[in-house]
């Protein structure tokens, strides 16, 4: 029984880094109704800027965290303005593909960097290692810290989209572009703020998730796990982000620990399949209609 | 300026169009069939990598370009022609029922994918699609008994009517008619009521459906010629590389036949041949130039992941329309010379249309 907790509480944890990266899709689809396949690759770079920052630069913890959401965050701005404005109105296949190249030549360019690309490195974070032992479980503190960042992080967000002026407005431009600009929003700047935003919560999961897998220049496939999660939630919903994660997560640990060799790769594919089938829109996915 | 006076509906609906077009594909047949006798072995190597992925090409072209339904794990369908192919060709039989045992195997995968299909459009699907690839991936790594897992398997040299095909100007050969036959078919079901189907689905299903076009069985169609013509090339990718292992058929293999139809032109049958071109012919360009560049570029892991990353951006900003739509335009600068006006090609302001409300 005490199996089963402590393999819920690590699939807890997995599933909110896999919630996270989930939300930085659901954050750009939400504003800008395209799925960006570069979140990976973005929450990667984050893990790398913070690594940067507390080794080299050698800041502290907080410092250093700060300095590489708002690095990540220029840079989604910057990469919005660059790449992704030119092609605003293009049927979504092509955005798609965009966003693949784009973590081609970030993957490809890290890897280029010498000596640093392509090895692993550990990030030094004050939490690294410590153990609580509650109730005959050991829970490991990376694995709380991800999870109490992701509850927080998620009811920012959320109330971010609900309540104030400027979610409304991103929600408005994600549903009907050309209505949105005769309202006076202004569209391209929106899209940059979401993709400076879904580039900060992508730097937030990459610190978050270092301590557990390590930096290195592969971290970004984690993202082909958070597809799965986000259709899961349903693509249009922040709190559906982060519940798909969480299965996804649970449902995977359990696996590999319940099932025989191999479940635990496939198992997070199987639920997005039944998924699809049972109710293509996710959990909390909404099914609009257009009367024709 | 190329005036072209036609007389007859038969000129509409014929493959070669006109003069020009019989005259420069059969050049281009006489070349492909006079190749092995005049490039050296390596580059005859690499022709038959060309045409084995225009095949696989040909396929993913007809499902996204042409019907609009974008698969991201078309890596599964060659997988599963190649390990049939595998397994078939080790236990003893011939090459032409191995090969339709393929197809017919890949097709039966492709109808199974593309059930789901049905209730689940743009991004879902490529979802759905991508979770089918993995899954296979997968299941074609754990299933040791028959496909040997992760070691993979050798394969025999192709047997047809008796004779083996062990040469790789026989082989060349092979690739050479399967393709010709593949690309005949696939023209032919292009300018059928079927192809115009096909393109109805792509360009809008609601009135595809009020003009009598059942999507279902359609959709299921396009699902399942993609995956045949998949199944044939990965076929022949397992007898072109003697030997298959499961991770030669991951996401990366599906990225890559995306990259190839995009960069060479969604839409068209052109596209998949130059795509297939551009993806081959990269590499060696990379390895060719790399000797040029400074060491720390050069000699670097990341360079094929970069020049690959910034070709496909570079592609999607500036020349949506791919390789072949570039051909297209200096076709028609020189066909309309001189009265060719700039703004010809221009891409139309568009406002995004909401995926959501179709």
């Amino acid at each position: 029984m005490i199996q089963f907790f402590q393999m819920t509480l690590s699939g807890i944890s997995q599933g909110c880094i896999y919630g996270l990266i989930a939300l930085g899709f659901v954050l750009i689809y939400k504003a800008t109704e395209t799925v960006s396949f570069a979140q990976g690759e973005l929450m990667m770079m984050g893990a790398f800027g913070g690594l940067a920052a507390m080794t080299w630069l050698g800041l502290p913890y907080w410092l250093a965290v700060l300095s590489a959401i708002a690095a990540m965050t220029l840079f989604g701005v910057i990469l919005e303005r660059v790449v992704i404005r030119p092609i605003l109105g293009q049927p979504a296949f092509s955005v798609v593909m965009l966003t693949i190249g784009i973590g081609y030549v970030a993957r490809g360019l890290i890897t280029m960097l010498p000596n640093i690309g392509t090895e692993t490195h550990v990030l030094p974070v004050p939490y690294k290692d410590e153990i609580w032992k509650a109730a005959g479980l050991v829970i490991n503190v990376e694995q709380v810290v991800v999870i109490g960042a992701t509850a927080v992080l998620c009811a920012l967000l959320f109330a971010l989209f609900r309540y104030s002026k400027l979610g409304i407005a991103m929600q408005a431009a994600s549903q009907n572009q050309l209505a949105a600009y005769y309202m006076g929003i202004p569209v391209r700047g929106l899209n940059g703020v979401a993709w400076g935003l879904a580039a900060a919560v992508a730097a937030i999961a990459g610190l978050l998730l270092a301590p557990i897998t390590f930096v290195h220049a592969n971290m970004g496939l984690i993202g082909l796990k958070a597809f799965p999660a986000a259709v899961v939630g349903g693509f249009g919903s922040l709190p559906g982000a982060i519940v798909g994660g969480l299965i996804i997560g649970i449902i995977e640990s359990l696996s590999g620990f319940y099932l025989p060799d191999g479940f635990k790769d496939i198992a997070a594919y199987v639920v997005v399949l039944l998924m699809l089938v049972i109710k293509p829109n996710g959990l909390f996915g909404e099914k609009l209609r257009k009367k024709v | 300026m190329r005036f072209r006076f036609k007389t007859d509906y038969e000129q509409d609906i014929r493959l070669a169009k006109h003069g020009g077009h019989q005259f420069w594909y059969g050049a281009l047949m006489v070349a492909l069939l006079l190749a092995p006798w005049v490039i050296p072995e390596y580059w005859l190597a690499q022709l038959t990598f060309v045409l084995i992925y225009s095949i696989a090409g040909l396929g993913l072209m007809l499902l996204a370009g042409f019907t609009g339904l974008f698969s991201l794990g078309h890596a599964a369908f060659l997988g599963v022609g190649a390990y049939t192919e595998a397994v078939l060709t080790n236990a003893g039989l011939p090459f032409p029922l191995a090969l339709s045992c393929a197809a017919g195997l890949s097709a039966a995968v492709g109808l199974v994918v593309g059930l789901p299909a049905l209730r689940v459009r743009g991004i879902y699907l490529g979802m759905a699609t991508l979770a089918f690839g993995f899954i296979v991936e997968e299941g074609l790594a754990r299933w040791d008994s028959v496909t040997g897992g992760n070691s993979g398997i050798q394969i025999k040299a192709p047997e047809i009517v008796g004779t083996t095909l062990s040469s790789g100007t026989q082989f060349y050969f092979l690739c050479l008619l399967i393709t010709i036959l593949a690309t005949l078919a696939i023209l032919n079901i292009l300018r059928s009521p079927t192809g115009r189907a096909f393109v109805a689905i792509r360009d809008s299903e609601i009135s595809a459906q009020s003009m009598g076009i059942h999507l279902a069985r359609y959709k299921t169609l396009s699902f399942a010629l993609s995956a045949a013509l998949a199944g044939i090339a990965g076929a022949l990718y397992a007898h072109k590389l003697q030997f298959i292992s499961p991770d030669q058929f991951n996401i990366l293999q599906s990225i890559d036949l995306l990259l190839m139809i995009v960069i060479g032109g969604l839409g068209s049958v052109h596209g998949a041949f130059l795509g297939a071109i551009f993806l081959i012919a990269m590499p060696q360009a990379i390895s060719i130039f790399k000797d040029y560049l400074p060491d720390t570029i050069g000699q670097a892991p990341g360079l094929q992941s970069v020049v690959y990353g910034s070709v496909l951006v570079a592609f999607v900003l500036f020349e949506p329309m791919g390789l072949y739509g570039r051909w297209l335009k200096v076709r028609t600068y020189l066909e309309t010379f001189p009265f060719y006006r700039k703004g010809m090609f221009k891409r139309q302001k568009s406002f995004q249309k909401s995926d959501r409300l179709r």
